[in-house]
């Protein structure tokens, strides 16, 4: 609603002032407490013992080796989520067949489940008691409580992310300008790369950043899988668990306090990448289906 | 080239590849998991199964975890829908800011959120020095975990709402108006109604994901079993104590509640886009 509008606007089409005023109040308030309170106490805890020790913590050989863990982790997952994400929105959004709404719905699958139960699966996958267990153990391949099931786990609780980004996208922009291109004489590879990754490549950011901060703060499904061995099997959240519970507060929160600044910007970008280009975004675990509804 | 294919012509290229790819991986990464756990229960006796289920610990944890889920998400139906209206229908400093912030919950790992949460409403930190003088403990308690869910949960109502407040025709309200309803008419019987179906998404999204929230609750809970610990925390100290068959039973009733709720959101979503798009096309 523009200025004038507002002016112009009767008595009866908006609240009155002190009720505008109420409004505004309780939103900040209700955002204040929950959201920046907690944010500013990350850092003012972490550095509460100075920033000598902060540093300290964070050169710290355990804290190091949790941090290449976690970049290990997403350097795989977040790739392999990527192509999964862009073929799956190729063959949905691109071809007819039936059972779209059945593979949509498998795909959202990871967001419903609990991140604890997201690690148990694997293990009973690959764990001793598991499926593969007695097999894998003579042949001396570590999968649970050892880096693999880490990778797993965390591919897992971010399968959906690049894939729900791109559907509804490519679903909106539609077949034509790939079917231009081809009857032009273009190959399927020079149409994918020359018409169809422009057209998604600020869908695909989005939704890799997205991918990206959840691989690097999963805490729940690598719990699971980890078994938290110091220096070999302990990621940056569960780094700053062990911190935490052996009572080094200010050291947790200095670990976190990476997170934290990774997640600040995470928001960054995406407020940027939405603000830049009207139409992408809708961040989450709204069923996809809905796209197609909403242009019928 | 073109391929004739059930006597469609199909111009565009890959379908093969790319759907046996995608069926490949979600096989591999999501079903066979998944079945190998619905497998696994069936290990057990039916005796065994329900006496697992139904024990006095696992029937706390379940009243626990929907409890706190379900009042969590009330608090969030409510304070989103406001932090909502305020964003799309006023101007004020800060709002981007805000707007921008509602996120974080999503961003934050939820270890961080955790510690900090807990250490926030400890009866020494920032906000729990307040509360502690009027006999509120927070922190280690069931209100814990009820803080813990409600902060998890900020984002989904908002951003639920938030866009069908925005594309609302404000010519429906200006028409309310005319024909002599005051604001509060005007909200109650013609925004709100129009509203419901998203709020109410928002809703199961926000409960469905605390449902199964781990991590911030972990450190915020003291996890004693029969008071203040959640569905995964149980599902967890079962893992630790290698009894996974009695874990997988716990994953599996947790399974079935997560798929229904899916269904539901599913069911809420293509009735909000019905509504939507028949009153304000």
């Amino acid at each position: 609603m523009t200025d004038e509008e507002k002016i112009n606007a009767p008595r009866r089409m908006t609240e009155p002032p002190f009720m505008r005023r109420l409004l505004i109040f309780t939103a900040l308030a209700f955002i204040g407490l929950f959201l920046v309170i907690p944010l500013v106490s990350v850092f003012a805890e972490a550095f509460r013992q100075g920033v000598g020790y902060y540093f300290h913590t964070l050169r710290d050989p355990y804290t190091v080796n949790a941090i290449e863990l976690t970049l290990i982790a997403a350097g795989i997952s977040v790739p392999l989520n990527c192509l999964f994400g862009v073929c799956a929105a190729w063959t949905i959004a691109k071809f007819d067949f039936p059972g779209k709404s059945i593979l949509l719905t498998l795909i959202d699958l990871p967001f419903s489940i609990s991140p604890v139960i997201s690690g148990l699966i694997y293990v009973l996958v690959f764990g001793a008691q598991g499926w593969f267990g007695p097999w894998l153990l003579p042949h001396h391949i570590h999968i649970i409580f050892a880096v693999p099931g880490i990778v797993l786990a965390t591919i897992f609780v971010t399968f959906p992310f690049v894939a729900r980004e791109l559907i509804p996208l490519m679903q909106a922009q539609g077949r034509t300008e790939e079917e231009a291109a081809r009857v032009l004489g273009a190959s399927g590879w020079q149409t994918f790369w020359r018409v169809t990754l422009p057209n998604i490549k600020w869908g695909l950011l989005y939704g890799v950043i997205l991918c990206n901060a959840r691989a690097m703060g999963e805490f729940g499904a690598v719990s699971v899988v980890s078994g938290h061995i110091q220096g070999k099997t302990n990621t940056i959240p569960l780094h700053v668990q062990i911190l935490y519970e052996g009572n080094d507060f200010t050291g947790a929160f200095a670990v976190a306090s990476l997170l934290t600044f990774l997640a600040l910007v995470t928001l960054v970008l995406k407020s940027w990448i939405e603000f830049k280009h009207v139409g992408i975004g809708g961040i989450f675990p709204l069923p996809i289906v809905s796209n197609r509804d909403k242009q019928t | 080239m073109p391929t004739q294919h059930g006597g469609k012509i199909r111009v565009l290229p890959g379908f093969k590849l790319t759907l046996g790819y995608t069926l490949l991986y979600l096989s591999l990464i999501v079903v066979i998991p998944l079945a190998a756990t619905f497998a696994k229960s069936t290990e057990l006796s039916w005796a065994q199964f329900s006496h697992t289920i139904s024990s006095p610990q696992a029937m706390a944890a379940y009243r626990l975890s929907f409890g706190a889920s379900f009042f969590a998400a009330v608090i969030n139906a409510l304070f989103g829908s406001i932090v909502a209206w305020v964003l799309v229908r006023y101007e004020f400093s800060g709002k981007r800011f805000m707007d921008a912030l509602v996120d974080l919950p999503f961003a934050l790992p939820t270890a961080v959120a955790g510690i900090t949460l807990a250490t926030l409403y400890a009866p020494n930190g920032w906000i729990g020095r307040w509360l502690a003088p009027l006999g509120i403990q927070v922190s280690y308690t069931r209100l814990g975990i009820f803080v813990a869910l409600t902060f998890i949960g900020l984002p989904f109502v908002v951003r639920t709402v938030q866009p069908v407040l925005a594309d609302m025709d404000p010519e429906i309200e200006e028409a309310a108006a005319s024909l002599g309803a005051n604001r509060w008419q005007t909200i109650w019987r013609i925004v709100l109604p129009a509203l419901s179906p998203a709020l109410l998404t928002g809703f199961a999204l926000a409960f469905a994901r605390a449902l199964g929230e781990y991590g911030s609750v972990v450190f915020i809970s003291s996890n004693i079993p029969m008071k203040t610990q959640i569905v995964p925390l149980l599902i967890m100290s079962e893992l630790d104590s290698f009894e996974y068959a009695k874990a997988t039973a716990l994953a599996v009733v947790m399974l079935v509640v997560s798929f229904a709720l899916l269904l539901t959101i599913n069911l809420l979503q293509w009735w909000s886009n019905r509504h939507n798009a028949t009153e304000f096309a």
